[in-house]
C-alpha cells in the first residue's frame, strides 16, 4: 500500500507536503507515547531502585524496595487475592459467559432484548457496581436480613466484613459486571461457526450438547485467548471495584497489588515501594500476556 | 440450528426459564438499587432488600445531588457530575479527532517505519495504568495542574490515544485504497482527501470510538482518584467519597440514588447506541 507514496515523485511542493504531512502528523502522538509510556515506565523502573521515600530521591538502592515488597506481608496478601480473585473470576466469567452464549444462539426470538439486559452491566463504572454490591451484601440489612425474614434466622451471609471470605464478594461483583461482555464475545464467535458441520454431525446421530462440547466449543479457541487475554488484563488492573466494595478491607484483607501500589504510594508517601509494586504489576501483565497473545495470533492464524 | 427448533418442546420452555433466571440475575441489583434509593430511611432499616417502596419518595434522589455530604462540603454530587462533564468533552473530542487522523496516515500513508511505530503506540492499551501514576502525578504537580479538571483532561488524551488510533485504522484499513489513489491523480492532498473522501465514510467509526471513549472516561476513577482528589474530582471519586465515609448516619437511599446518577450517562449512551458500544468493546477488547 506504500506503493501510492512512491507512485508520485515529490517533485512539487504539494508531492513535498504529501511526504512530510503523514509523518508531521503522527509526530505529536509518537512523542506523547515515547514520554508518558516509554519514558514513565523507565521513571518508575529508576525510582523503584532508589530510595524514595516521601520525595523521589536518586540514591540508588538496588534492589532494596523489591525486598522490601517481599518481606512485607501486606504485599503477599495481596498477591495471594489477586490469585484467588483472578482464577475465579476468571474460571466463572468464561464458563457462565459461554453457556449463556451457547443458550442464546439456539434462535432465541427475543435475544436482542435478553443480549441488551445481559450486558448492561458493561456501561457501568467498577464504583457504580461496587456500590451497588456493597448495599446487597450489607450484613444488616441486605441478603442476609431478607433470607433471615423468609424464615431462616440462622442464617448468615457476612462476606463483606468476614476477613477470610471478603475477596470473594469482588469476585461476585466482578462477575455480574463482566460475564455478559463474555458472552457477547462467544457469541459472535458461535455466530462464526459453520451450521453445515453441525447438520452433518446431527445427520450422523451426535447428540446436541456432544456436537457442542467436540465440534463447537474447540472451534472457539481463538475466542477463548481473547477473552482470556481481557479478563486477566481486567483482574490485574482491578483497582476501583476493590475500592468500592471493601476498600481492601477488612484490615487489608481484601488488598490487591493496584490497591497496595496506590496506598503506599500516595497514603503512605513510600514512592519507592509504591513504583516496585508498579513494576511487579507491569511484569506480571507481561508474563500472562504476551503468552497469550502468541497464543491467540498463533492459533488464529492455523484457523484460517 | 436445527429444523425443530421453533416448536415449542419441553426442553424449549426450559431454555427460556434458563434465560429469563439469567437476566433475573443480571437485573436484579439494578432493580435493588433503584427501589432502595425510592424509599424512605426508616423502610430501608425495616423492610427488606426486594421490597417495593410503601411510601415512593425522591427524597434520597435529592440529598444526591444537592445535599450529601462529601468530604466536608454537602452540596451532593451536583458539581461534581458538571466536573465530569468537563472533563469528558473535551478529552472525547481531543482524543477522538488525534485518533482519526493518526489512524488515516497509519492505514493510507505509510512511510518506512511507520508500521513498527503503530505496535510501539498499541504498547499504551496494554500497560497497568499504575506504572505511569508515580511520574504523572508528580508532571502535574510541577506544571501546577494538579487536581485540575485541564491536568485530567491532558491525561485521558494522552493514555487515550492508542485505542483512539487503533479504531480508526482499522476502521481505515477497509476503506479501498483505489479511492485514495482516484483523488491523488485528481491532485488532491493530505488533508483534502481526509476531508472530502475519508471523513464522509467514518461516520459510525466515530460513533464507536466516542462511545468507547466517553464509557472509559466518565467511568474512570484511578487517574482521577490518583491526581484529582479535590473540588475538581470526576463523579467516580465523589461517590466512592460518599459512599466509603464513615462519619455520620448511613443513608443507604442516597448511596444508591448518588449510584444511579454516576450510572446515567453510560447507560443512556448505552441505552440509545448498544449496537455501537457492543462493537466497540469487542474492537478496543479484542486488540486491548
Amino acid at each position: 500500500m506504500s506503493a501510492v507514496a512512491s507512485a508520485i515523485p515529490p517533485r512539487s511542493l504539494r508531492g513535498l507536503a504529501d511526504e512530510w504531512l503523514p509523518r508531521i502528523v503522527l509526530s505529536p502522538t509518537l512523542a506523547m507515547s515515547l514520554v508518558f509510556v516509554y519514558g514513565f515506565i523507565v521513571w518508575t523502573a529508576y525510582l523503584s531502585l532508589t530510595e524514595s521515600r516521601m520525595m523521589p530521591s536518586f540514591d540508588f538502592a538496588g534492589l532494596a524496595q523489591y525486598a522490601r515488597l517481599f518481606d512485607n506481608e501486606r504485599w503477599w496478601t495481596s498477591a495471594k487475592n489477586l490469585g484467588i480473585f483472578g482464577s475465579l473470576f476468571i474460571g466463572i466469567s468464561v464458563v457462565l459467559g459461554l453457556l449463556i452464549a451457547i443458550l442464546l444462539d439456539q434462535k432465541i426470538r427475543t435475544e436482542g432484548a435478553l443480549r441488551a439486559i445481559y450486558l448492561y452491566p458493561m456501561a457501568l463504572s467498577f464504583i457504580v457496581t461496587g456500590t451497588a454490591w456493597k448495599w446487597i451484601l450489607n450484613p444488616g440489612l441486605g441478603l442476609e436480613k431478607l433470607v433471615r425474614d423468609w424464615g431462616y434466622p440462622n442464617f448468615t451471609f457476612d462476606w463483606l466484613v468476614n476477613s477470610n471470605l471478603s475477596i470473594y464478594t469482588v469476585v461476585i461483583a466482578g462477575v455480574w459486571q463482566s460475564s455478559g461482555f463474555v458472552m457477547a464475545l462467544f457469541l459472535a464467535g458461535l455466530r462464526g461457526v459453520d451450521e453445515e458441520i453441525i447438520k452433518a454431525a446431527q445427520v450422523d446421530g451426535a447428540s446436541l450438547p456432544r456436537i457442542y462440547w467436540k465440534i463447537v466449543i474447540p472451534s472457539l479457541r481463538p475466542v477463548f485467548f481473547s477473552v482470556l487475554l481481557i479478563l486477566s488484563h481486567i483482574a490485574i488492573k482491578s483497582f476501583d471495584l476493590v475500592m468500592a466494595l471493601t476498600a481492601g478491607g477488612p484490615g487489608n484483607a481484601s488488598d490487591v497489588p493496584a490497591i497496595f501500589m496506590y496506598q503506599f504510594s500516595f497514603n503512605r508517601g513510600q514512592l519507592g515501594l509504591g513504583a516496585a509494586a508498579a513494576m511487579m504489576m507491569l511484569m506480571t501483565i507481561v508474563a500472562v500476556l504476551v503468552p497469550l497473545m502468541y497464543l491467540e495470533t498463533r492459533s488464529a492464524r492455523s484457523a484460517r | 440450528m436445527h429444523a425443530d427448533a421453533q416448536r415449542l418442546t419441553l426442553g424449549r420452555v426450559a431454555l427460556y426459564a434458563l434465560l429469563v433466571l439469567f437476566a433475573l440475575y443480571y437485573l436484579t441489583p439494578l432493580y435493588v438499587v433503584l427501589t432502595t434509593s425510592l424509599k424512605p430511611m426508616d423502610e430501608v432499616r425495616a423492610g427488606n432488600l426486594i421490597a417495593l417502596p410503601q411510601t415512593w419518595t425522591i427524597e434520597a434522589w435529592h440529598r444526591a445531588w444537592n445535599g450529601a455530604c462529601i468530604g466536608v462540603d454537602c452540596n451532593g454530587l451536583r458539581p461534581y457530575f458538571w466536573n465530569s462533564v468537563r472533563m469528558v468533552v473535551p478529552s472525547v473530542l481531543i482524543s477522538t479527532f488525534i485518533g482519526a487522523l493518526n489512524g488515516y496516515v497509519l492505514a493510507h500513508w505509510r512511510f518506512r517505519g511507520s508500521e513498527i511505530l503503530f505496535t510501539a503506540l498499541l504498547v499504551g492499551c496494554f500497560i497497568p495504568f499504575q506504572v505511569v501514576l508515580l511520574p504523572m502525578a508528580r508532571l502535574l504537580g510541577i506544571f501546577g495542574l494538579a487536581n485540575t479538571t485541564a491536568g485530567l483532561i491532558f491525561v485521558h488524551v494522552v493514555y487515550g490515544l492508542a485505542f483512539t488510533t487503533l479504531f480508526f485504522r482499522n476502521f481505515y484499513i477497509s476503506v479501498p485504497e483505489e479511492l485514495i489513489k482516484a483523488a491523488r491523480v485528481d491532485g488532491a492532498g493530505f488533508f483534502l482527501i481526509f476531508r472530502k473522501v475519508v471523513l464522509p465514510l467514518s461516520g459510525p467509526i466515530f460513533v464507536v470510538c466516542i462511545i468507547w471513549q466517553f464509557t472509559q472516561i466518565w467511568n474512570d476513577f484511578l487517574f482521577g482518584v490518583a491526581f484529582n482528589g479535590g473540588q475538581q474530582a470526576p463523579i467516580t471519586v465523589a461517590l466512592n467519597n460518599l459512599v466509603n465515609t464513615s462519619t455520620g448516619v448511613k443513608e443507604y437511599n442516597v448511596d444508591m440514588a448518588a449510584a444511579v446518577i454516576a450510572a446515567l450517562p453510560t447507560l443512556f449512551v448505552y441505552i440509545v447506541a448498544g449496537r455501537y458500544f457492543v462493537r466497540g468493546l469487542t474492537a478496543g477488547a479484542v486488540k486491548g
